[in-house]
């Protein structure tokens, strides 16, 4: 086990997204470990731009030939950005979760719940133990 | 219908075995005046295949014969999906008097039909504790859907519409949440314990906390999707009804409890029957479902109507005179006419056939095969729950020390030996989750082979996984590109020729 990518630059969510900071602006995609879960994935669908997430909140959600999930961001903010090309090619979240397969970004209103959030050794633990 | 290189069928299209001109039937020369047809109505871009009748007869067989069904052999998808239909409910169902009957009959004319559901109604009340039953709803979420529009039309006749609340497991079915939102509620997810139960604690907090006075209800499937019985249902039910919810059971797991268990005694108020699994009326392709809802005292007046009822009460000159009733303060129809009377008939044969102590016999078999299902099948695979199990179980679908092999693999495989495979991938709490029900018609020997066969597969993915990961090699229809399933949706034929016309 523990063959999944889990970059150290990032923070992650017990509910599988990871989360990049930089200043006010937070990008957001789901780990290696979930698309690895997941499987081949077939539709994506976020909230637009301009939309307000609630800290805790869903973005959107993401289905695959397994199963539909929801996506949630820790922080609150608005969607500042989506990235629509993984509305007709989703399947990039599988190929590359944490780069060409990022979801959204969010201007957060608070950076706070970040502080909560696992390291990059801690997601992984916590991912053999599942 | 496409073989493993995707260009070769099977079967052709029907439309490929046709001819311009070629028909099925001679109709007789027209002996009224014709009128024309309406231009708006009219349009020329829908291809009609022109055939034969034998072409059609031999290109369904065919069809069929590509098929697995239960008339085959094992179908551990079980009650959920299709369990054995037997054959003398369609006998009934064609019956004459029943199978020409046509929904606008006055009821002086139908009340063989209407004495039928009549009874029908009160037997699903006696199987599972509930003083009324409904038969419209058309299916089992629109069972769901009549139950918790009732819950909802309840609070607000007693002024408590701000109860918008229903507390949902998160080993739910997806139509439980689906139906909540349907009807203008909110949904509150629970976790489950580490028994597989729902977490006490939590619902402790649902309907003791701030949100106590917004609980409308709860909705839970009794066994689980687990296949487990909730142990503290007893403590659930009065930890709801203590905040002023009212409990709804989806009935999807009643295989397991069919006159042993009836939940309108252990405290639920509404709960739907999925006569097309567990009363054995076809399903998956066959249809149409029916989602009968039983209730008590408290909901009585909101059923979902019509109803049958006995309209002039037996005398000393006859029969009583069934006719429909429209409960007081029905939520309304939920269907066109009477619902699926098909299913009605056919699910009243089942229970006439068996009788009181076979129904109950019914659920001591099906949750006896599934208990020694999972016992065997431990020996070899992870069953995350391991505790006594309704009428299915789930496993965890991989091998020790095999860590390509998947749920998916192993259900591939098990189509090479045979076996049509059990449900993949739910619940979705489990990881690689394969959910077997075998139900109460399969004999010792089925089971056993069922049991060698999956102890043959995680044999071979240990010794040679990519027999697994090629799976199947004997089916007429190799591994499916399920990607390409998913986001090509071609549902029609004739978008697919002018395709190919271009």
């Amino acid at each position: 086990m523990g063959e999944w990518k889990t970059p150290a630059e990032l923070k992650y969510a017990e509910s599988d997204e990871w989360f990049a900071v930089a200043g006010d602006i937070v990008t957001i995609g789901i780990t290696d470990y979930a698309q690895d879960q997941l499987n081949d994935i077939v539709y994506v669908e976020f909230k637009d731009p301009g939309d307000a997430v609630e800290a805790g909140g869903s973005f959107g959600e993401v289905e695959s030939v397994k199963a539909a999930s929801e996506l949630y961001s820790v922080v609150a903010g608005e969607i500042i950005e989506v990235n629509s090309a993984l509305e007709d090619e989703p399947e990039v979240v599988n190929a590359d979760p944490y780069g060409a397969g990022w979801m959204v970004k969010i201007r957060a209103s608070s950076l706070v719940e970040i502080d909560g959030l696992m390291d990059s050794a801690a997601y992984d633990a916590y991912c053999d133990s599942r | 219908m496409l073989a493993s290189d995707s260009t070769q069928l099977l079967e052709p299209l029907i439309y490929d075995l046709g001819a311009p001109g070629r028909i099925g039937v001679n109709l007789p020369d027209c002996d009224v005046p014709e009128s024309p047809m309406p231009a708006e109505l009219m349009r020329d871009d829908l291809a009609l295949p022109e055939v034969g009748e034998v072409q059609v007869v031999r290109h369904f067989v065919k069809l069929s014969q590509l098929n697995y069904s239960i008339d085959q052999g094992l179908y551990p998808l079980g009650s959920c999906t299709m369990k054995y239909n037997p054959k003398v409910n369609e006998d009934s169902a064609r019956l004459a008097g029943f199978a020409h009957l046509h929904p606008l009959t006055d009821e002086s004319g139908a009340q063989g039909a209407l004495f039928l559901m009549h009874e029908l109604q009160q037997w699903l009340g006696e199987i599972s504790g509930f003083s009324d039953v409904s038969l419209s709803p058309a299916a089992g979420a629109q069972g769901e859907f009549a139950g918790i529009l009732m819950i909802r039309q309840y609070h607000i006749d007693r002024g408590e519409g701000q109860r918008d609340i229903i507390l949902v497991p998160n080993s739910a079915h997806g139509t439980n949440p689906a139906t909540v939102t349907m009807a203008g509620l909110s949904v509150r997810e629970l976790p489950a314990n580490d028994k597989g139960n729902v977490d006490m604690a939590a619902l402790h907090a649902a309907c003791e906390g701030e949100l106590r006075d917004r609980i409308a209800g709860m909705m839970i499937t009794v066994p689980s999707t687990l296949g487990l019985f909730e142990s503290t249902i007893l403590e659930v039910i009065s930890t709801v009804h203590d905040a002023g919810g009212l409990m709804y059971m989806d009935g999807a797991n009643m295989n397991a409890l069919m006159a042993v268990v009836k939940p309108g005694e252990l405290g639920f108020d509404v709960m739907h029957y999925n006569l097309h699994k567990t009363f054995s009326t076809p399903h998956g392709g066959g249809g149409p479902g029916s989602g009968a809802v039983g209730v008590n005292e408290k909901l009585r007046p909101y059923l979902p109507g019509p109803v049958v009822g006995v309209i002039e009460a037996e005398d000393e000159n006859g029969a009583p005179l069934y006719g429909f009733v429209m409960p007081e303060k029905s939520i309304g129809r939920m269907k066109a006419f009477h619902g699926n009377f098909g299913m009605h008939l056919r699910a009243y044969a089942y229970i006439r056939v068996y009788g009181d102590s076979g129904i109950r016999d019914v659920t001591r078999y099906a949750v006896l095969n599934a208990n020694y299902l999972r016992a065997k099948l431990m020996r070899t695979y992870t069953v995350p729950y391991p505790r006594y199990c309704g009428h299915e179980f789930v496993l965890e679908g991989h091998v020790d020390n095999v860590d390509d092999v998947h749920a998916l693999d192993i259900s591939k495989r098990l189509m090479d030996y045979g076996f049509h495979p059990p449900t993949n991938y739910f619940p979705l709490i489990v990881p690689e989750a394969l959910l077997i029900e075998p139900t109460e018609t399969e004999v010792k020997e089925d089971l056993d082979a069922f049991v060698e066969a999956m102890e043959a597969i995680a044999e071979e993915a240990r010794r040679d996984p990519e027999t697994l990961l090629n799976a199947p090699h004997t089916a007429p229809v190799r591994r499916l590109d399920e990607v390409r399933a998913v986001k090509e949706l071609v549902l029609c034929c004739a978008p697919a020729l002018a395709a190919r016309a271009l």
